[in-house]
């Protein structure tokens, strides 16, 4: 077979499947936003924005990343340099913390909806401890804002684990004599985590940030387990759009209203952490 | 020596027991905050549908299984498991199928194209994707694939290819060009050159990265809750089924959601790393 | 019969020309070895006799047969990698035993082959054994049996001993000579080590810039280096230079003194001698010590010729030290001339 053509016929495949089934759907969601049967028309965003609910659900979505990422990064850069230290149990302790991985957001929500609902382990323990006598409901309508930390709470216990693999494999990735080196110029390990680890992680921290916020903006399956309707979120909205409103071309205009938000957050993350040209490892 | 560097050396251990400490009860702390809600979710799962929804919660599980029975006889939801084992291992197969032929190129093959190959492929990982599901809803009705596991594995292989990519390109770049170099000398093709010398020794990692494709199909909800409607997989019967389903059921399908996650990430633990060292790259 | 002829060979790499036409044959039976610094085109070269890279320009002969449009599997070669190549998923028998199975020999000539090349690199007792499970030496000595194996016309080997510590590329060095004298196949040696070169080669080419400056035995190539480039690659420490100014017919000046020399239509011209070709004497060149290090047998002295640095090496008896004076008298049938224009060597 001509050498030449090999690469070709081996990414064939790949190339022809995303373009069937990412490119094109692609084109058909943004022909379907801009449309309503009769040519180009911005009609669905206006319908989809002046909804009563969408500025709630923007504001939830937005208020869910901006709590839970920040509290995300520190806890798996905590847990990645802990992990490195390890010399016994490493294998254990990272196959413990990686789990919910694996476990998808659905039953993330349903593994914290059995410790919140009325009859859950919260009130059990709450009760055991005379806190309470009676099991109250906890995730009402009342209650805003517990329902708000326990979908939280469900979102970092689920996707932690993703950037805690990516720092970690990082991590991995910088070369010993870098510490040795600022150990021997009198660095502290406080230092030495902000002056080498942090800077020299940043293609790690690119990679995890983007790809947890862009999850952040998607989280859907968590919310419905925990809070139902009480808390709309914007993927919430848009299936809710093709299902019980069955108005596709405003789901599609959601579904680009979701696209835009996560494009402009991974430009951020990419201009906020880019590495200088010839300072890579 | 002065006194005082002879008054400091007792303290020394101190602080260092002391961290240790810290240390320790930090990786244990850590550890529990993920395996305790997964506790919790067993202790529902093994408890009798009266018990779960009764009050206190005892914090043992009885051994009772009842709930998993009640699972087990509910109506349409081994169909739903069965649906999920078939698209999830179909996309298994075709993500590694037509994933790995691009890796191989990717690592062993300069060409033009390259770099936007790449993109595409990037792009894809950082791509709200199960939105495309509403397109293709759309042109699965009209090719007659709506509502099969066939074509949920198609939207599930999209989801699952930049990752078989990704792995199988770190895969092959592993093995040294050398060893099938060699190969060819001693009367090899390319393609005898592959599977006697390349196979045997990525069979292991490829497994890994199958498994992984399993895992992302086995737990995508938003997809699948879209483009299937009779033929529901577990994930999209449960969450249609949220707000009308006891809660037993609820806890027993979410603990079987849960117990492949446990199996597969133990599996492919030694490979989670590796991957995203080279896959930031 | 496996003479390898190499005609108009040429290779680029996009923009990059890696090999300017070589022309090169090598005799059936011959060590040739190619020798010359990282990036001169000698593995290149070597990779296009194997296959394993397409000549963007000529042919390669093996045995009387074109062989560049065919891939390695039809050459009737074996090579031996850098990094030795051993398959970690075989055992080492089933590593020897490679080529021999895909050639489909039956199980019991594989055997018979496997062993005797086996106990020709004395590996008999590792055969069960995984590449995991061998030392660096080991694993070179299962390479090159499994070359052996394919009683191949023509051997090939790219750097086969760079990986291994300076005792054992000795031994395997000396080795290997008498391994491969005794298959009687035509062999090819990528080596940027020029002691291995003067030790193993039946001919050197040395290379640069992607040319073969010189091919000859390894002592025409150590006494009469064909360019100045040969002249100061080869020989520890190499040549000294030092200009020649014409003073008369056939008579140059240098340093001060006037020396024979050819007869020649341009000057300057280089004068070159070698370190260990110079004795301490009444007349000759005034040279200012600066650095004297003891070797053992010898002393290298590097000293000041006239502003250039030039080395002696002297008897390890004579006391110098730094900032002394010598006179240093070269031995007269063991100089050479070069021309700085076409750096190439006068008679």
């Amino acid at each position: 077979m001509n050498a030449r053509l090999l690469p070709y016929m081996l990414i064939l495949p790949v190339t022809l499947f995303l373009c069937l089934f990412f490119l094109y759907p692609f084109v058909l969601v943004a022909k379907q936003a801009f449309t309503t049967g009769a040519g180009f028309t911005l009609d669905n965003f206006r319908e989809v924005v002046s909804y009563w609910k969408f500025p709630i659900s923007l504001k939830n979505t937005l208020l869910l990343a901006a709590a839970v990422v920040p509290i995300q990064l520190a806890l798996s850069l905590l847990m990645a340099t802990m992990v490195t230290r390890m010399e016994k149990g490493r294998d254990l302790v990272l196959y413990v913390w990686t789990i919910p991985l694996g476990i998808s957001d659905l039953a993330a929500g349903l593994i914290w909806l059995a410790i919140f609902e009325q009859s859950g382990f919260l009130n059990s323990m709450m009760h055991g401890m005379g806190i309470v006598d009676k099991p109250a409901n906890l995730l009402t309508f009342q209650n805003p804002g517990l329902v708000f930390v326990a979908i939280a709470l469900a979102e970092i216990w689920r996707a932690t684990a993703i950037m805690l693999v990516i720092l970690v494999a990082g991590i991995g990735l910088i070369p010993k004599e870098y510490y040795e080196a600022a150990e021997v110029f009198g660095a502290s390990p406080w230092k030495r985590f902000v002056r080498i680890t942090l800077p020299m992680l940043r293609p790690s921290l690119q990679t995890a940030l983007v790809l947890r916020v862009i999850m952040a903006f998607e989280v859907f399956a968590v919310v419905a387990a925990l809070g139902g309707t009480l808390f709309p979120v914007l993927m919430g909205e848009t299936y809710a759009y093709q299902f019980d409103l069955l108005n596709s071309g405003a789901a599609a205009a959601m579904a680009l209203v979701i696209l835009a938000i996560s494009i402009a957050a991974t430009l951020v993350i990419l201009r906020a952490l880019r590495v200088p040209k010839g300072a890579t490892i | 020596m002065t006194d005082a560097t002879v008054a400091e050396a007792p303290a020394a251990p101190s602080t260092r027991s002391a961290g240790r400490f810290l240390y320790i009860s930090g990786v244990v702390l850590l550890c529990a905050w993920v395996l305790v809600p997964i506790y919790f979710l067993l202790v529902n799962t093994l408890s009798s549908p009266d018990t779960v929804n009764s009050f206190p919660k005892p914090l043992f599980p009885e051994f009772d299984f009842g709930s998993l029975a009640f699972f087990a006889q509910f109506a349409g939801m081994l169909t739903a498991l069965k649906n999920s084992v078939l698209t999830a291992g179909m996309t298994m197969i075709m993500s590694i199928l037509i994933g790995a032929p691009a890796g191989y190129a990717l690592s062993r093959f300069d060409f033009r194209g390259k770099e936007l190959f790449r993109l595409l492929i990037l792009l894809t990982r950082a791509f709200p994707l199960p939105l495309l599901a509403l397109p293709l809803a759309v042109m699965f009705i009209q090719t007659g694939l709506d509502d099969t596991t066939f074509g949920l594995a198609l939207v599930h292989t999209t989801l699952a290819i930049p990752f078989a990519v990704l792995i199988t390109f770190s895969l092959f770049s592993g093995i040294p060009l050398e060893l099938e170099e060699a190969a060819w000398t001693l009367g090899c093709t390319r393609l005898t050159a592959f599977t006697k010398v390349v196979l045997p020794l990525i069979l292991p990692g490829i497994t890994a990265s199958a498994i992984f494709a399993f895992v992302i199909s086995w737990n995508e909800v938003f997809a699948a809750a879209v483009l299937t409607i009779e033929n529901r997989t577990l994930t999209a019967f449960l969450l249609q089924n949220l707000d009308t389903s006891p809660l037993h059921l609820k806890f027993a399908g979410g603990f079987i959601l849960v117990v492949p996650a446990l199996i597969f990430i133990f599996a492919v633990r030694k490979y989670l790393f590796a991957m995203w060292g080279i896959a930031n790259r | 019969m496996a003479e390898i002829q190499i005609k108009n060979v040429a290779k680029k790499f996009g923009a990059y020309q890696a090999l300017h036409d070589i022309n090169l044959t090598i005799a059936d039976q011959e060590f040739m070895v190619l020798l010359g610094a990282s990036g001169c085109g000698k593995t290149t070269l070597l990779r296009i006799i194997c296959g394993l890279e397409t000549a963007t320009e000529g042919e390669v002969w093996i045995g009387g047969r074109r062989v560049d449009h065919l891939a390695p599997k039809d050459r009737g070669i074996a090579m031996v990698f850098q990094n030795y190549a051993v398959f970690p998923h075989l055992t080492v028998f089933e590593n020897i035993g490679f080529g021999l199975r895909m050639q489909k020999l039956p199980d019991d000539e594989v055997r018979r082959r496997v062993e005797r090349v086996a106990s020709l690199m004395h590996i008999e007792m590792l055969l069960k054994r995984y590449s995991g499970e061998l030392s660096g030496g080991q694993r070179q000595r299962v390479a090159v049996a499994r070359a052996l194996a394919m009683e191949p016309d023509v051997i090939l080997m790219d750097e086969p001993l760079s990986n291994l510590d300076a005792l054992l590329r000795m031994e395997m060095r000396a080795e290997l000579k008498g391994v491969l004298a005794e298959s009687k196949t035509t062999a090819v040696y990528v080596t940027h080590d020029q002691v291995e070169a003067m030790s193993m080669a039946d001919r050197i080419s040395v290379m640069h810039q992607g040319e073969i400056v010189q091919a000859a035995s390894p002592i025409e190539v150590y006494r009469n280096p064909a360019a100045e480039f040969v002249a100061s690659f080869i020989g520890n420490p190499p040549m000294n230079f030092l200009r020649a100014e014409a003073a008369g017919d056939g008579k140059w000046s240098v340093a001060g003194n006037v020396i024979d020399g050819p007869r020649y239509g341009k000057s300057p011209l280089q004068f070159a001698i070698r370190p260990e070709d110079m004795q301490p004497a009444g007349d000759g060149l005034e040279a200012k010590v600066k650095i004297v290090e003891p070797l053992g047998a010898h002393l290298l002295v590097t000293c000041e010729v006239n502003g250039t640095l030039f080395r002696a090496v002297l008897d390890s008896d004579m006391e110098v030290k730094r900032g002394d004076m010598l006179t240093l008298a070269p031995q007269t049938d063991r100089v050479r001339w070069f021309d700085p224009e076409t750096t190439l060597a006068v008679a």
